[in-house]
């Protein structure tokens, strides 16, 4: 298991001077996930902050090669790259040993890209595909996403005199990638590097496929100060609104076992996006996400062989 | 199929013509996606991969759109790439298209011409390829099989020229000649090797030595300089394509250009084509000949870029062309190619009269007897001197 200082003395492959905000979740994501490839790499990335913070033409954060190509296409184009190097390398145009790591938001991995992910995970490519999660299109200026929880004021599902927001719940990805029977899927989030890292490391070194959820905060997004990135990002950990758990070679395991299980109306308190609940009488909505919480936990501890009370 | 290999003369469909000249091309990676009528090509190269007979890897993607992304991801690691489509198929690579011209990445790709839905028809026209004219692809027209396998073998050396580094499309009609056969004369295999050349790409992204970055965030500073040095590409292909075809010519004894011009020597009416009408239509031209008609025929190869220059050349004597669209614009004045060709001869000192027919949507057979009617149209109006309708539809009901 990787220390602290382990990390700290690797290579960032992302530099400096990006022109991502403070307490931005993706360069946290990507540092930590990087820092688990022992061999050179080859990135891409779908269009969103990410790529359009770091790359500013002509200038460049990433110290890897790197490709961004569309919204929806960076798993077919990362598998295009993959598929390059196999061909390459069986005809001996290449001898190096390369890894394949595509990154994606909650908007190009969920909805717009899902398509192609699944594609190439069907595919079988030897990739790395991670989704920073931070459940809206915050490019673009927070619209909702099909990974926005249900209850949050975004521009496009605005709390209002009629509406307390988003109407639906979220679509559960990480369930949906472990259907696809890929050697490794799991969900993390930046608040827990440790598990993290040890899940990205994993990642690189299966033959095949995998996928890691990475729950990310956005400051914007869900109205929080920038210090606050990584404590909100642990609140849903710790409420299991964001279990950590994997899914390898088919068997589920739960990885972190919250100490004290935290009321999920108490994590979204803490953030503007969930402020209109606060403002009056939603004790019927905060009720019925609760439920929602428990009931998606229930299934997760199911699959994991584990009971829920035993967690806590 | 790997017993014609040494034949010279085979008898191959269209769609045979192109998985051959793939097979010859022997790309790093193929991604494609089945749609009809292109389908056989790549079912025709898989089994060329599953025999081991050529080193490519093929990824059978979920998608049309995947299969360009694909394409696009794998030619900027730095691997020779291909992939195959039609009509609704390239509709869904569209947004792909021009970052793959806007990349810079020198992708051939066969196309088999077939009617945009919708409604939603399998067979022949030109809706598909006419919409991604201005996608920063050159493209390439075919007449016969052996013209498309012939386009292909020299797209990859123009789009891999360094001067140009642009994505090529090699068209020929769905059906018509995709799925018809002919006499095709292929090159030896070593010829076709030879001729291309070995694949390269400046910055690589499988060059891990030295990374880089593609497809940055491109703002009101660089992008407008870097769409023009990719307008300037497709000046410079001109040069390159000419260059190609000669050097072709050589080791082939098949001459191309960006047009073909049929008995236009002293001809005074003319059309103006693209693909397999050009084969019925040079039989009505011999038939009206045969009895004294001067008609012509014009026959476009490149459509991107545009031959202005050699199109006012070989109009220069008509006096009267009309232009053949098997595709619709909807811009109430005609055909894609129609106004493309007047705009290109606006400037030149002698122009015909001019006027438009579509033809062919959907598949409709188009017989010599239509041609024919055309010319007719033609003399008419070469005698009065005077065109009254220059929006024309052939062999529809009205």
């Amino acid at each position: 298991m990787a220390t602290l200082k382990d990390l700290a003395d690797k290579e960032v492959l992302l530099s400096g001077g990006h022109r991502a905000c403070s307490g931005c979740g993706f360069p946290i994501t990507i540092k930590m996930v990087l820092s688990q490839v022992d061999t050179p790499v080859v990135v891409g990335c779908a269009t969103g902050c990410m790529e359009v913070t770091t790359t500013v033409y002509p200038y460049t954060a990433w110290k890897a090669s790197f490709i961004h190509n569309a919204f929806e296409n960076v798993a077919a184009t990362i598998s295009g790259a993959e598929t390059a190097y196999r061909s390459l390398k069986k005809q001996g145009k290449l001898d190096k040993e390369i890894k394949f790591v595509a990154f994606g938001g909650d908007g190009g991995t969920y909805d717009i890209g899902l398509q192609s992910l699944s594609g190439a995970m069907e595919r079988g490519h030897n990739m790395v595909y991670i989704c920073y999660d931070n459940e809206a299109y915050m490019n673009t200026g927070v619209q909702r996403s099909s990974a926005t929880p249900r209850a949050t004021n975004t521009t496009t599902t605005p709390a209002g005199l009629e509406s307390t927001g988003k109407h639906q719940y979220r679509k559960d990805l990480t369930a949906i990638m472990a259907a696809h029977n890929i050697p490794y899927v799991a969900q993390a989030a930046i608040s827990h590097w440790n598990d993290l890292v040890r899940k990205a490391k994993k990642a690189f070194e299966v033959d095949g496929p995998a996928f890691l959820n990475v729950f990310t905060s956005c400051r914007l997004g869900w109205a929080i100060a920038p210090e606050d990135a990584i404590d909100a990002v642990d609140g849903g950990v710790q409420s299991n609104f964001w279990p950590l758990y994997e899914v390898e070679n088919g068997e589920w395991r739960l990885t972190y076992k919250p100490k004290k299980k935290l009321p999920v109306a108490d994590w979204m308190k803490q953030q503007g996006r969930f402020k209109h609940l606060f403002r009056g009488d939603y004790s019927q909505v905060l009720e019925e996400i609760q439920d929602d919480v428990d009931h998606r936990f229930a299934q997760l501890c199911k699959r994991c062989g584990v009971e829920p009370e035993e967690v806590h | 199929m790997a017993v014609q290999l040494d034949r010279k003369m085979v008898a191959l469909t269209g769609n045979e013509a192109a998985a051959q000249a793939m097979r010859q091309i022997s790309p790093d990676v193929v991604a494609a996606y089945p749609i009809t009528p292109q389908t056989e090509i790549v079912q025709i190269f898989s089994t060329f991969v599953a025999d081991g007979i050529v080193p490519t890897e093929f990824v059978a993607v979920e998608s049309e759109h995947s299969a360009m992304s694909a394409t696009v991801g794998s030619a900027a690691a730095g691997a020779r790439s291909m992939t195959a489509t039609s009509a609704n198929g390239l509709a869904l690579m569209w947004e792909i298209l021009y970052i793959a011209s806007g990349m810079r990445l020198p992708i051939v790709m066969p196309v088999v011409n077939r009617a945009l839905s919708g409604p939603i028809n399998i067979h022949c026209d030109h809706s598909d390829t006419m919409g991604a004219r201005d996608s920063g692809w050159l493209q390439l027209y075919s007449e016969t099989a052996q013209e498309m396998y012939d386009n292909m073998i020299q797209a990859v050396r123009i789009a891999e020229h360094e001067n140009v580094r642009l994505p090529v499309m090699c068209m020929m009609d769905g059906f018509i000649t995709s799925h018809g056969m002919e006499n095709v004369i292929l090159l030896q295999d070593k010829q076709v090797k030879d001729f291309i050349g070995e694949y390269y790409v400046d910055n690589a992204l499988l060059d891990v030595e030295n990374p880089s970055t593609w497809g940055p965030l491109d703002l009101q500073d660089f992008y407008f300089e870097h769409k023009r040095q990719q307008a300037d590409a497709v000046i410079q292909a001109r040069k390159v394509i000419q260059e190609v075809a000669d050097e072709y010519a050589k080791l082939t004894g098949r001459h191309y250009g960006f047009l073909e011009e049929y008995r236009m020597d002293d001809a005074e009416v003319a059309i103006l084509v693209i693909n397999s009408t050009a084969g019925t239509a040079k039989y009505v031209v011999d038939q009206l000949r045969s009895k004294g008609t001067k008609a012509g025929l014009i026959k476009l190869r490149v459509l991107r870029p545009f031959p202005a220059e050699e199109l006012a050349q070989a109009v220069s004597n008509l006096k009267v062309l009309a232009v053949m669209d098997r595709a619709e614009s909807f811009s109430g004045l005609g055909g894609p190619l129609f106004s493309e060709s007047k705009g290109a001869l606006y400037d030149a000192d002698k122009r015909p009269l001019m006027l438009n027919y579509i033809y062919g949507l959907g598949g409709r057979d188009v017989t010599p007897e239509m041609i024919e009617s055309v010319y007719q149209h033609l003399l008419k109006v070469a005698e009065s001197g005077r065109v009254d309708n220059p929006y024309n539809f052939l062999g529809i009901r009205d």
